[in-house]
């Protein structure tokens, strides 16, 4: 769909005889680069890159550790479940196109299943920390499904303003009924099994390392199944969605459905970090699940790139890093935030990892057939495509 | 133009209602002030200074202490956001103890280290990690809120790191079986029986209970309800961050009530009592420990005047020895809520150390066998880290300052 | 046996209070209308941007704060206190206008920096949509964090613009004299906007632009005047909301006073219709209105939010572009 601001700023730009390109970032030359590469070639350079994530919290570099004023392990592991709920959000934003400001609803859900099923303060029947994890995203998706089946026919921004409600409502209802214990919240919830030679539990409240272990491995078999129906007719039907509703419509895409798919899949994973969130702080409560929360989720998504897994994944990262790395500029943190938001938005709309169109499949194929030639011109006529997401 | 006669005509209407009132304003405000204490209510007299505890232990001490250099002390809570204010209040009270304390032991040089939770529970996990993961921190004034108490409480058990908080209140903190948790004033359950007994003294009969929605006011309003029995006029619940209560208060006053309590924290009790004053309440207005800030009386402007409050601190400024010191730390500040028990929580850990307890088991075990008198009241904890002796004051404000009216059980 | 699924009955958390709703009606219904016409004087300015960019400005709720903040500071510098004012009626009358100007005008200036350093640039660079919304989330945290930086975590010492009091009795039912000023004035106010609309230059200008800025601009309307136009009004009609709301809490000044108000107004505009102006007067009415008979029926002020969001999705799922419908552009002349 076409909305008047992208028309008329079209229209301004060609007025203003300034059509200018669109600037090519830093990243852009490493993703051109990274697409030459062959299967293997990338499969090698994610092994390393996985390798030193994995290694982060051990290596505790400095300058880049958030101490002394917050443990390195923990802002990982916090890092971390940013970056899968920010995952989760980019399906839902930036595959399917659907905005949803009420994100932060779904973490919430997860975070109270795991709560109600394991914490010593809940009535409920008690069951291993490790199985709440998937009853959490079975559970958001059945509440994703309960808010996408009256909302989803909703366009744009009205979707937006109520997720906004939807995530306020969950909020408030943490607070009103008395079984989720509002603000006084659950203490001592679970933990993967485990003790140490101390005596200790292996994913204590303040060991961040094996619970940012865990998130992290989680992370890297989502992205490779979330790849996977990228590629798939599900990934497809979104992208053509997140174009052109109407059109997609025509062509005989069943709409609804995929953007039902989209939001159920988003939901599972904001469940399942809210869960591991739980899981993490060992106490949950209502303070944590405000729209703020969810603008920085958002936030997460569009500032490593909307649409682009990886870019979401970096987004949410560095969301959860700033504000915990520089607390020595505590007044001003998110006075920065919101000004690196800004002027990231203004110089460099598409993140920084833009969502890159190409070909979903047969995709290095296409191009031994294109051959070198073509792609090296292609790539100064891509820019213009790769820009129009949304 | 239409729309300049519009606004013209806009502007007229408003200049005739408010000549309309403004004849009467003048009297209004006599009103108000001869109201403000409320129609029948008895204004308590003001108390002017407490005397220092005789024996009270000072952080100074005898001078003789020695330990490693290096030994540390830390307040772990906020210090930034929106609960700043009694983080700062608390840690220039600590810092007050450690500057005495090292001026007078040359020989026991005790380093003080702040971290900031924002009073979040989840952000605190990690400040409180990195304090334990930090050797030579030795002992803890903190954290100053329940929930982030709860959150991180497991954390400090299993760095057998000793932690004393000088305001988190909530009830069941001390039954999670740690034993590095002490609290170093009374809980909810001391203030909310407090409750009635104000209400007796100041000639309340009815009395509206209103309670936020924090962890905080939830527990108050159940204690004090409990406590006030049949003198309950009504009940009612409004949530962090609300500025418009009218549903609140025509229901507050239909039921007819002498007093309110507000089992909340002033950001909503300041407007709360200002929009019940402005909507002709003439009783008075009772706040727990959480509303009694200055904040309140800026706040609430001249409607504060029928304020009363009870928290379970000492005034502070009252004790002209501690005044005098807290100012030289806080930049000419008076002392506030709770900056006594940071200076008594952070005393009691000098103590040890000064006796060679530098150790945290060795510390914690100090802190539970602790028998001394301080600023604020005497420490002797029982198994579980709740004080023995516990004492409620009522304050009041006057002429727009917080004024003590002593102890009220 | 424990109960395995959320089975909360123990506890009894929905119970409702038609009593006290009975009681209260009338004055529940003056407070809702109160706040409702504070709301929708803010939605018209999520509204007016909204019809000509479609962009949902979320920093307009900051520069409804600044709004309040200049408000606020005007008053206190003109010696108005904590208590009411020992003044005569045309003197608070002259000094309420000054400060009502003077926060229209910070408010104005913000909505108009807004418009140039931040949303300017991207229409520019023709960003998607999410980027604006993004950008405008951005700006909030900034406005807002500046405030914070400057006037720390709490609100401003109140100020008291007059001693309030009944001014007539209607079957029973006293009628405050804040209530009468902020409902007239709003709805005065509104009315002129809906004028400025339908009648004038400008407003001819607005509607083409909302209906095809690509037309509009061929047609010789100068696209740039009209969107900072309407930016500059939404200003000052949320400068206005300050000074009402001010008026009614008088503490209000805070530097994150602005975020859950800006958001119930948004709502009303969406539940009124956004992009239209009788539409945000009517959803701020409603809005207010509702969430008061909402907290009084459910007896708890953590209703207030939950009923007003259930309401819109039950209005959306009716009449998905809301009451009166969504187009700016559609307004008659």
């Amino acid at each position: 769909m076409t909305s008047p601001i992208e028309d008329a700023a079209a229209t301004q730009s060609h007025l203003d005889e300034q059509s200018e390109r669109p600037k090519r970032g830093p990243f852009d030359g490493l993703a051109r680069r990274w697409d030459h590469l062959e299967r293997w070639q990338q499969w090698g350079v994610l092994a390393l890159v996985a390798a030193l994530v994995y290694l982060l919290p051990v290596l505790n570099p400095p300058l880049i550790t958030s101490e002394p004023s917050n443990d390195f392990p923990i802002t990982c592991a916090n890092m971390a479940i940013y970056a899968l709920a920010a995952l989760g959000l980019n399906a839902v934003v930036g595959q399917a196109g659907l905005l949803d400001l009420g994100y932060i609803g779904f973490f919430a859900v997860g975070a109270y299943v795991t709560a109600l099923w394991t914490s010593t303060d809940s009535t409920f029947v008690k069951i291993p920390y490790l199985w709440t994890l998937p009853l959490a995203m079975i559970v958001t998706v059945f509440f994703g499904i309960i808010l996408g089946l009256p909302t989803l026919r909703l366009r744009g921004d009205y979707l937006a303003i109520v997720t906004l409600g939807f995530g306020e409502i969950i909020r408030l209802l943490a607070t009103i009924i008395p079984a989720l214990r509002g603000q006084v919240g659950f203490q001592n919830v679970g933990a993967p099994p485990g003790t140490k030679s101390d005596g200790n539990p292996v994913f204590a409240n303040s060991s961040g390392t094996p619970w940012y272990w865990l998130t992290v491995t989680i992370i890297i078999l989502l992205m490779v199944l979330l790849g996977n129906i990228e590629r798939s007719r599900a990934g497809r039907a979104w992208i053509a969605i997140r174009e052109d509703e109407d059109a997609a419509e025509i062509m005989g895409v069943p709409t609804f459905k995929f953007k039902l798919w989209a939001f159920a899949i988003g939901a599972a994973l904001g469940g399942l970090s809210g869960a591991l969130f739980g899981g993490l702080n060992g106490f949950v409560n209502n303070q944590k699940f405000d729209v703020q929360t969810s603008m920085l989720f958002l936030a997460a998504v569009v500032l490593g790139g909307a649409g682009n897994k990886f870019g979401a994944v970096i987004g949410g990262a560095l969301v959860a890093y700033l504000p915990l790395r520089f607390t020595g500029l505590a007044e001003y943190k998110f006075l920065i935030f919101g000004v690196i938001l800004v002027v990231l938005m203004i110089f460099r709309p598409q993140g920084l990892f833009g969502a890159r169109n190409h070909l979903l499949t047969y995709a290095s194929r296409a191009r031994r057939w294109l051959g070198e030639k073509t792609s090296g011109s292609g790539a100064t006529a891509v820019p213009a495509t790769e820009e129009s997401s949304s | 133009m239409s729309r300049s006669f519009k606004a013209s005509a806009a502007v007229a209407a408003l200049a005739l209602l408010l000549a309309g009132c403004a004849n009467d304003s003048s009297d209004g405000g006599a009103t108000s002030d001869g109201g403000g204490g409320g129609g029948s209510a008895k204004v308590l007299p003001a108390q002017s200074s407490i005397e220092t505890p005789a024996g009270a232990v000072k952080a100074a001490g005898d001078g003789k202490g020695k330990c490693a250099a290096g030994t540390t002390i830390a307040y772990v809570g906020a210090m930034t956001g929106d609960n700043a204010q009694l983080g700062i209040n608390i840690y220039n009270g600590v810092q007050q103890a450690i500057n005495e304390h090292n001026k007078a032991n040359p020989g026991c040089q005790v380093k003080f280290s702040k971290v900031d939770t924002e009073g979040s529970p989840d952000k605190a996990t990690g400040p409180v990690t990195q304090v334990t993961n930090t050797k030579n921190v030795v002992g803890v004034i903190g954290l100053p809120f329940s929930g982030e108490s709860k959150a991180t409480g497991k954390i400090f058990e299993q760095a057998g790191l000793v932690h004393i908080t000088p305001s988190a209140t909530n009830p069941d903190l001390t039954k999670n079986k740690w034993t590095t948790f002490f609290r170093a004033l009374g809980n909810d359950n001391v203030q909310g029986p407090a409750v009635p007994k104000l209400a007796e003294k100041i000639g309340a009969k009815k009395v509206f209970v209103v309670q936020d929605d924090s962890d905080y006011g939830i527990g108050l309003a159940k204690t004090a309800t409990a406590a006030l029995g049949d003198k309950v006029a009504g009940s009612d619940k409004v949530v962090t961050k609300q500025k418009d209560f009218s549903a609140t208060i025509q229901k507050i006053l239909n039921s007819k009530a002498d007093a309110v309590f507000y089992a909340g924290y002033f950001a909503e009790g300041a407007p709360l009592d200002q929009q019940l004053v402005g909507k002709g309440f003439k009783g008075t207005f009772i706040g727990p420990d959480g509303v009694k800030d200055d904040q309140f009386i800026k706040l609430a402007g001249s409607s504060s005047k029928n304020a009363y409050f009870t928290c379970p601190c000492i005034p502070g400024e009252l004790i002209k020895e501690f005044a005098t010191g807290y100012k030289a730390v806080s930049g000419g500040k008076d002392p506030g809520t709770y900056s006594v028990e940071g200076y008594d929580a952070a005393t009691v850990l000098l103590s040890g150390i000064d006796k060679g307890k530098a150790t945290r088991p060795a510390l914690k075990d100090y802190v539970k066998t602790y028998d001394g008198q301080g600023l604020s009241k005497k420490f002797k904890w029982d198994d579980k880290g709740e004080l023995a002796e516990l004492a409620v004051y009522g304050y009041r404000v006057d002429n727009g300052k917080i004024v003590s009216v002593g102890t009220i059980g | 046996m424990h109960t395995l699924l959320a089975a909360a009955a123990d506890d009894q958390w929905i119970t409702l209070d038609w009593a006290s709703l009975g009681s209260t009606f009338w004055p529940s219904t003056f407070d809702g209308l109160t706040f409702g016409a504070i709301y929708a004087l803010v939605a018209l300015g999520y509204t007016l941007v909204y019809g000509v960019l479609n962009l949902m400005n979320f920093a307009h709720s900051e520069v409804f704060i600044t709004g309040a903040y200049a408000v606020v500071f005007t008053l206190t510098s003109l010696g108005f206190g904590a208590s009411p004012p020992n003044l005569s009626g045309p003197e608070i009358v002259l000094n309420l206008i000054l400060a009502g100007l003077a926060g229209m005008a910070a408010a104005a200036l913000v909505a108009f920096l807004l418009e140039r350093i931040a949303y300017r640039p991207l229409r520019r660079r023709n960003a998607p949509r999410l980027v604006f919304l993004i950008t405008a989330i951005g700006m909030s945290f900034v406005i807002q964090n500046l405030f914070f930086v400057w006037r720390g975590a709490t609100a401003e010492p109140s100020v008291t613009m007059f001693q309030n009091k009944a001014v007539f009795d209607l079957g029973g039912n006293l009628i405050y004299m804040d209530t009468l000023i902020i409902v007239i004035a709003a709805i005065v106010m509104m009315v002129g906007v809906d004028q400025l609309i339908r009648r004038t230059r400008l407003g001819r200008g607005i509607r083409a632009v909302a209906q095809d800025p690509d037309t509009a601009t061929l047609m010789g309307v100068n696209r740039e005047r009209i969107i900072i136009s309407t930016f500059v009004i939404g200003g000052v009609l949320a400068g206005a909301a300050a000074l009402f709301y001010i008026m009614k809490v008088p503490s209000g000044a805070i530097y994150n006073g602005g975020f859950i108000l800006g958001i119930k107004a948004f709502t009303a505009a969406v539940l009124g219709g956004i992009g239209n102006v009788r539409g945000a007067l009517l959803g701020g009415l409603l809005l207010g209105v509702i969430g008061n008979y909402g907290q009084v029926l459910l007896g708890n002020g953590q209703w207030t939010d939950v009923v007003s969001f259930i309401v819109l999705v039950l209005v959306l799922m009716v009449r998905p572009e809301g009451i009166l419908g969504s187009n700016l552009a559609k307004v008659r002349a």
